[in-house]
């Protein structure tokens, strides 16, 4: 196998078990291959693949976010209350909690690169304040009841009669050929990698260390809050509880895109499979309806298990070789 | 093995300041309300009763699941997994009790059986597959979680049986048998530890592996050990949980308990890096955790909203421990000696 | 750079240093461990401010806060360790940083072009999309240099870029020295290899404990006189080796270790060797000829792909260090900071660990027994430290390989690899060194000595394997273990290069 081929088998590999994944549900479930399944592949996880763009960014430079969920959360039930109590219109609520979600992520940023503090650690403790944030705001949800909601929710791009892409499947696709664009054609995405394989030699590089790691965050947590603003779009109203767990999602899609955990190595590509991975064994579980939801668990948790292992094994034999 | 000495001010200082400081607040609360709410332990039936008590009880799982958490922690790993571990143990006890009619004692010891099994998976994934900590217990807490909703079908199961009761009601000599349960473990843990080996052997793992390994030490089998032992004080947990609230709750139960655990490890002094560990420290930490807990609980605070505290501790814990801010704090207080 | 000074706390790094480059020479900064040069180099490169001093470049006086901004100022540093992105193609690695673009866009095509450039001037020929990972270390210290000369530097600082090259790849890093001297670069060359010094430097500073001791051209600094300026006195000749210390063991002995074609791929040929007691088997060649190799197959921590080890006559198995171990086999890496010490644990532990773990967990070593085999230790070895309490980090690197020696020692092997054992120590402690490693033959243990300093092997061997390029080339017995005879084995036959 030639080198080149060789690097690129983790991604190789996903793309493999997405047709696998996506044939498979066609031949067991009537329906499945539509236009339409395909299309809400997108549609029903775009917030969670907005997220998962954002945790490729810090993933790439070696770092980690648990707090993405709760920031999901928060961003809900903030500008919920900011419209409907407040009298907020959207658009200047949606800046509102962008500019929070940016302040707060430079906020964790810096406590991991200028206190040298783990962000494991950090973004937990930043998970408890966004959650413990959001209940203090209220403790139940919150409909929204302004107009605009409703006539942005009927925005989709129609182009042919069964092809139909709402509005968060179009933001979904602004986001990742935005993430796309980043990783692999600027210098901060570049530096982002670089710090990701070893920051000893970035910073020896003169690369901006700092000023990309938390840039990292920042932006991470700003895609987090537009992920927020996305699902209460979908859902109508803002809820506290929103996005539990779903930090572990985000990652495991980005690892499963074969982006390594440790950083340096990955490709933003990986995470839309990953994405459609994810979304496809959703889908086929609520198309079944026998199976379980916990199901989507141990599938997720079987994969992620296997990619690791694969990516190992190549990093393994790569390090052999040199 | 004699005690290590600690060359610099020891660890349990700020953990026991918190704690201190908490139970002042408390006093000075009852003080303003006029009448003792807080330190007031009276015995009824035998038992003891008062906030402190309750506090002790509350606070049992977190403690023992902290025991755990510190060996893996000072090994340089972490478990994810345990909190989905808990919920495992409680589902498993819940089926065989009520389901196949099992008696306690047996459905107790396959409940554990089956959480020390998952902590040797865990193990055997990091130790012997050489996966980073973080990502095999990541992938075992996803998939243990749903294991615990597949046992009982996706079902909250109630229990009805006095012997599985007692676990996390029960008192004995007055005091509630999960603290007990806490300081029998603990002594354990602490005589096995620093009477053999193996405390030395932990800590050394830790610090350098590789150097360990080089010097003959079987650090294959120490790091799946000390998983093994998270997985059973796991399970230990959640029987105690389950037992609490006489129900199995495959969705709730343990969730964000390894969060919790992991900090209190870190609160007590020992480094998520690895090496040098304090099973005490991570025992005040608990405590501190749970006193934090109970006092925002009573001042009102919905316990959605006390992570928000708990947040600002983690950080300030963080803070404290960061060489950074104690060279600006040295700056600001120049010590006389050097 | 005039009057250069540096602080850290409890130590005085740099005191009052001046230090000259010309264009169009190559320069050498010399100096023990210790003496201050990497500070110095870490003070031109903006890695520290400098406490007092100041520093020009081409007449212009200038504060370089980071490196980025050394780089700016006409100051390209390469380093002894590569220091770039292994997970990234080399053109990324020559351009990181200074990628050209349009309106924040990277041009890929014009990054691989430019790429292409930068190698064609050093006349290297490397693929630029391969992964900087998968090449040799000697082709990475090449693209680090190539990034280095991209800028328009007028100062190129080599540190140590040597260490990891072989024969071959030293000339031509020499002979792009030498060209770029021809384009008036001025070239600060940090080594501690004397011949390499000697074959392409003009000029050379010798540091000592943090003072400049004095500036000399190269011609006129015999060797001697170089190395008792840096050790700040006259060196007396070594004393040779006395004949009765080091006399092979009687004829028809059996050998404590034999191996039989052990062999592993990248690491070293099908070799065969005879280890035995009561004797010094030292083990000599350049850097990458397999010497640590092998010695990681003889202890387990790498396993050999074909081949047989015998112990006392009976096959052995390494599959990890403990088999090893067990069979009486004791290994001092060169590496202490990653291999040896644990370094947030106190002298004591690291003391009894290797004992303790041989013994298990279940067989705690009493405090009484701790305490006698540490003083022992601290005693005989010399061990400098407040006490046996002390985390081993704050020890010198001369005193932790004390200890990591005595770690070793109390397990009581029939048979101890050293590797590097004296490396980064003073001369004082080297002669302790040397001398237990002579008690410890006399005392009828196998010594296994790979050292990268000849008169190191000479000294102290009984015996001598040589290798070449991962394969036994000789070995040397009795009269012929003198330097020159040594040298010619280890080059092959030929007199080394200039």
């Amino acid at each position: 196998m030639s080198p080149a081929l060789r690097r690129q088998l983790p991604l190789l590999a996903t793309a493999g078990i997405f047709l696998a994944l996506f044939v498979s549900a066609g031949c067991l479930y009537q329906g499945f291959f539509s236009a339409r399944s395909v299309v809400n592949l997108f549609a029903d996880n775009a917030f969670l693949g907005i997220t998962a763009v954002g945790m490729t960014l810090v993933i790439f430079a070696g770092g980690i976010d648990l707090s993405v969920g709760a920031v999901i959360g928060f961003t809900s039930i903030f500008t919920a209350t900011l419209i409907e109590r407040h009298g907020f219109h959207p658009a200047t609520a949606a800046v509102t909690a962008l500019a929070a979600g940016a302040l707060f992520g430079a906020g964790m940023g810096t406590l991991i690169h200028v206190f040298r503090q783990p962000p494991f650690l950090i973004t937990l403790a930043g998970m408890f304040l966004a959650r413990g944030g959001a209940f203090w705001i209220s403790t139940e949800s919150t409909g929204i009841t302004h107009p605009l909601y409703g006539k942005i929710t009927e925005i989709e791009w129609v182009i042919t009669e069964t092809i139909r892409l709402p509005l968060t499947a179009l933001i979904l696709g602004a986001v990742f050929i935005g993430g796309y664009l980043v990783a692999h054609f600027t210098r901060f995405g570049r530096n982002l990698l670089a710090v990701g394989d070893s920051e000893q030699s970035a910073l020896l590089m003169g690369l901006p260390v700092g000023g990309t790691k938390i840039g990292a965050y920042t932006i991470n947590s700003m895609l987090a809050v537009l992920a927020g603003l996305v699902a209460t779009l979908y859902t109508g109203s803002g809820n506290p509880s929103l996005g539990i767990g779903l930090e572990l999602d985000a990652i495991a899609i980005v690892v499963i895109g074969g982006t390594l955990l440790s950083g340096g190595r990955g490709h933003m590509l990986g995470t839309l499979l990953g994405i459609l991975v994810f979304g496809t064994i959703q889908a086929a579980i609520l198309f079944d309806g026998r199976l379980n939801p916990w199901w989507i668990r141990i599938v997720v948790g079987g994969l992620l298990l296997g990619f690791i292992l694969l990516q190992r094994a190549l990093v393994r034999s790569a390090a052999r070789r040199s | 093995m004699s005690k290590p000495v600690r060359h610099s001010r020891s660890p349990l200082l700020w953990p026991l300041i918190g704690l201190a400081f908490l139970i002042l607040l408390n006093v000075a609360m009852d003080l303003r309300a006029g009448e003792w709410k807080f330190l007031k332990i009276t015995m009824l039936d035998g038992h003891l009763y008062g906030l402190p008590v309750d506090i002790l009880n509350q606070g049992s799982r977190g403690m023992i699941l902290a025991l755990g958490m510190t060996l893996i922690i000072a090994t340089g790993g972490v478990d994810l997994a345990v909190g989905s571990l808990m919920a495992v143990a409680g589902s498993v006890a819940a089926v065989l009790l009520t389901k196949q009619g099992f008696s306690w004692p047996v459905a107790v010891t396959v409940a554990l059986a089956v959480t020390t099994l998952g902590g040797a998976v865990s193990g055997g994934l990091v130790a012997q597959l050489g996966v980073q900590p973080i990502v095999a217990t990541l992938i075992a807490m996803v998939v243990g979680r749903g294991v615990a909703q597949l046992v009982t079908s996706g079902d909250v199961v109630i229990i009805k049986n006095a012997g599985f009761e007692f676990l996390g009601n029960g008192f004995v000599f007055g005091v509630p048998f999960s603290v007990i349960l806490v300081m029998v473990l603990y002594f354990a843990a602490h005589s096995f530890l620093r009477k053999t080996a193996a405390g030395l052997f932990i800590e050394a793992v830790g610090d350098n592996e590789t150097a360990s390994r080089f010097a003959g030490l079987a650090a294959v089998r120490l790091k799946t050990f000390v998983y093994v032992f998270g997985g059973l004080c796991a399970g230990i947990a959640g029987l105690l949980a389950t037992s609490n609230i006489r129900a199995a709750d495959p969705y709730r139960a343990g969730l964000n308990m390894e969060l919790d655990a992991i900090f209190a490890v870190v609160v007590g002094g020992t480094a998520l890096t690895g090496g040098r560990f304090w099973l005490m420290g991570s025992l005040v930490g608990a405590l501190l955790l749970q006193t934090l807990t109970t006092t925002l609980y009573n001042l009102g605070v919905a316990p959605a909203v006390a992570t928000v505290p708990k947040a600002v501790l983690i950080i300030a814990v963080c803070l404290m421990q960061s060489d950074k801010t104690r060279n600006w704090l040295r700056g600001l207080f120049p010590r006389r000696s050097a | 750079m005039r009057g250069i000074g540096k602080k850290f706390p409890g130590v005085v790094a740099l005191d009052r240093v001046d230090f000259t480059v010309r264009s169009g020479e190559i320069h050498a900064l010399l100096g023990e461990n210790g003496a201050g040069k990497s500070t110095l180099i870490k003070v031109l490169t903006g890695v520290y401010a400098p406490d007092n001093g100041e520093i020009a470049l081409a007449g212009l006086c200038i504060r370089p806060q980071s490196p980025k901004a050394a780089e700016m100022a006409g100051v390209s540093t390469v380093y002894q360790e590569v220091n770039l992105i292994r997970s990234l193609s080399v053109a990324e690695n020559l351009t990181l940083g200074r990628q050209p673009g349009r309106l924040g866009f990277l041009n890929w095509k014009e990054i691989r072009r430019h790429a292409r450039e930068m190698l064609a001037r050093l006349e290297i020929d490397i693929d630029v999309d391969a992964e900087l990972g998968s090449l040799s270390v000697a082709l990475q210290q090449m693209v680090a240099i190539a990034r280095a000369l991209d800028l328009k530097a007028k100062l190129l600082v080599l540190d140590e870029p040597t260490a990891s090259l072989d024969e071959k790849e030293v000339a031509e890093l020499f002979a792009v020295m030498r060209r770029l001297r021809g384009e008036s670069m001025g070239i600060v060359f940090v080594t501690h290899f004397l011949d390499q010094v000697y074959a392409v430097t003009d000029r050379i500073t010798v540091l000592r404990n943090g003072t400049l001791v004095g500036e000399f051209p190269t011609a006129e600094l015999p060797r001697l006189a170089l190395v008792s300026k840096m050790l700040g006195r006259e060196v007396h000749d070594v004393a040779g080796r006395t004949a009765e210390a080091v006399a092979p063991s009687p004829l028809g002995s059996p050998a404590l270790l034999t191996t039989h074609g052990l062999t592993r791929r990248g690491a070293i040929q099908p070799i065969d060797l005879e280890i035995r007691s009561g004797e010094v088997t030292g083990l000599a060649g350049l850097l990458g000829s397999g010497r640590t190799e092998t010695a990681r197959l003889l202890f387990g921590i790498d396993q050999a792909e074909a081949g047989e080890i015998k112990v006392k006559g009976a096959n052995a198995q390494f599959d990890s260090p403990r088999d090893a171990i067990r069979l009486g086999l004791a290994f001092c890496s060169e590496d202490r900071k990653t291999e040896g010490i644990l370094p947030n644990l106190s002298v004591r532990e690291n003391l009894i660990f290797a004992l303790q773990a041989r013994r298990g967990a279940w067989r705690p070593l009493s405090t009484e027994e701790q305490t006698k085999w540490c003083d022992h230790s601290i005693a005989a070895l010399r061990i400098k430290t407040a006490d046996a309490e002390t985390p081993i980090k704050n020890l010198s690197g001369g005193n932790q390989q004390k200890v990591l020696l005595a770690r070793w020692l109390a397990t009581r092997p029939a048979l101890i690899i050293l590797d590097e054992p004296t490396r980064g120590i003073d001369i004082g402690a080297r002669g302790e060194i040397e001398q237990l490693i002579n008690k410890l033959r006399a005392d009828g243990m196998a010594v296994l000595l790979i050292s990268s300093e000849i008169e190191e092997i000479v000294r102290n061997s009984t015996r001598v394997v040589v290798l070449r390029e991962r394969r036994k080339t000789g070995e040397l017995n009795g009269a012929d273990i003198e330097t020159s005879k040594l040298m010619q084995a280890m080059a092959g036959g030929h007199t080394p290069h200039e």
